[in-house]
C-alpha cells in the first residue's frame, strides 16, 4: 500500500461545537469522491463518532487541544487486485487510549454511552488504533465499490 | 445546531426536534426529557424527530436515558416522525426495538 494522494488535511481543536462543521466537509468530500449516500453517511458517522471520543476520552472534555486529521485517495492490495478507498487519519496528543477499551460494549446492554465504538466499527472497512511517540493514531478506511474512486493520482496506481 | 421546542397538549409533552444532536447538544436534549419525566412526571412524553437531520451515539444515549426515566415513574415515551437518517442510527444501535416508535404524530398522540 502506497502513501496515497492528500486530498484533505484539518487542524483542529477539541472542540464539540466544530463538530457540525467537520460532518459538513466530510459529506462534501465522500459525495465528491463518488460514494453512494448510505456509505457518504457511514463515513461522516465515523469521523464524527471518532472525534467525539477524542474529546470525551483522550482529552477528558478539555477544548482547545489538538486534533489532526488527514484524509487521503489510496489503492490497497485485495483479492489479487487493487481497490480504491478513502483513507483516513486522526492524530491527537490526548491520553493514551486503552486498546482493550476499543472494542465497544455488548449490545445487548440497553444503557446510554459506549456505542460510539460500534458505530465507528459498524461504518468502517478497517479500524486501527495506535499509539506512537505520545500521539494517539486512529486509521480507518473505506473502500470504494464503485469502478473508480476520483482523485486517485497516476503515480498511485 | 439544534432547537429544541415544547408544546403541551393536555396531558401530553411533545418535543419537536431540528437540526444536530451530536455531542455539543445532546446534554440540553437529555436534561430537557428529563426534566419532563423525572420533575414534572408527565404521563406521555413525545419526541418528533422530524426535522432532526444527524443523531450521534451520544443522542442515541440521551434518547436512552428518556426512556429509562418514563419507565422509572411509569410514563409513555415516544418517538415520531423519524427520517432514514434516524432509523439508521438507531438500527444500527440495534436499539430501535426498545422504543415505542410511531411514523406520524397523530399516531403518537392517539389515546
Amino acid at each position: 500500500m502506497g502513501e496515497g494522494s492528500l486530498l484533505l488535511r484539518m487542524e483542529l481543536q477539541s472542540n464539540p461545537a466544530m463538530l457540525g462543521v467537520v460532518r459538513s466537509a466530510v459529506t462534501q468530500l465522500t459525495e465528491s469522491l463518488g460514494f453512494p449516500e448510505s456509505e457518504c453517511r457511514a463515513v461522516v458517522r465515523a469521523v464524527d463518532e471518532a472525534l467525539a471520543n477524542i474529546i470525551r476520552h483522550a482529552y477528558r472534555g478539555q477544548t482547545g487541544r489538538p486534533i489532526e486529521a488527514s484524509f487521503r485517495s489510496i489503492r490497497v492490495r485485495r483479492d489479487g487486485g487493487q481497490r480504491p478507498a478513502l483513507e483516513i487519519l486522526l492524530e491527537d496528543q490526548g491520553v493514551r487510549v486503552d486498546r482493550a477499551k476499543l472494542r465497544g460494549r455488548r449490545l445487548e446492554d440497553v444503557r446510554p454511552g459506549g456505542l460510539g465504538l460500534h458505530f465507528i466499527h459498524q461504518s468502517m472497512d478497517t479500524v486501527e488504533f495506535r499509539h506512537r511517540r505520545g500521539k494517539n493514531r486512529l486509521r480507518l478506511v473505506k473502500f470504494l465499490h464503485a469502478p473508480e474512486l476520483h482523485g486517485v493520482s497516476e503515480e498511485n496506481r | 445546531m439544534m432547537q429544541i421546542s415544547v408544546r403541551q397538549l393536555d396531558k401530553i409533552t411533545v418535543f419537536d426536534i431540528s437540526g444536530d444532536i451530536d455531542l455539543s447538544t445532546s446534554p440540553e436534549l437529555r436534561k430537557a426529557l428529563l426534566r419532563e419525566l423525572k420533575d414534572r412526571r408527565m404521563p406521555r412524553v413525545v419526541v418528533n424527530l422530524q426535522a432532526v437531520q444527524y443523531v450521534d451515539s451520544s443522542g442515541v444515549a440521551s434518547l436512552v436515558e428518556g426512556l429509562k426515566a418514563s419507565r422509572d415513574v411509569g410514563s409513555r415515551f415516544v418517538l415520531c416522525g423519524l427520517n432514514t437518517k434516524v432509523k439508521d442510527v438507531l438500527r444500527l444501535s440495534r436499539l430501535g426495538t426498545i422504543f415505542e416508535v410511531c411514523d406520524s404524530e397523530e399516531q403518537a398522540l392517539a389515546p
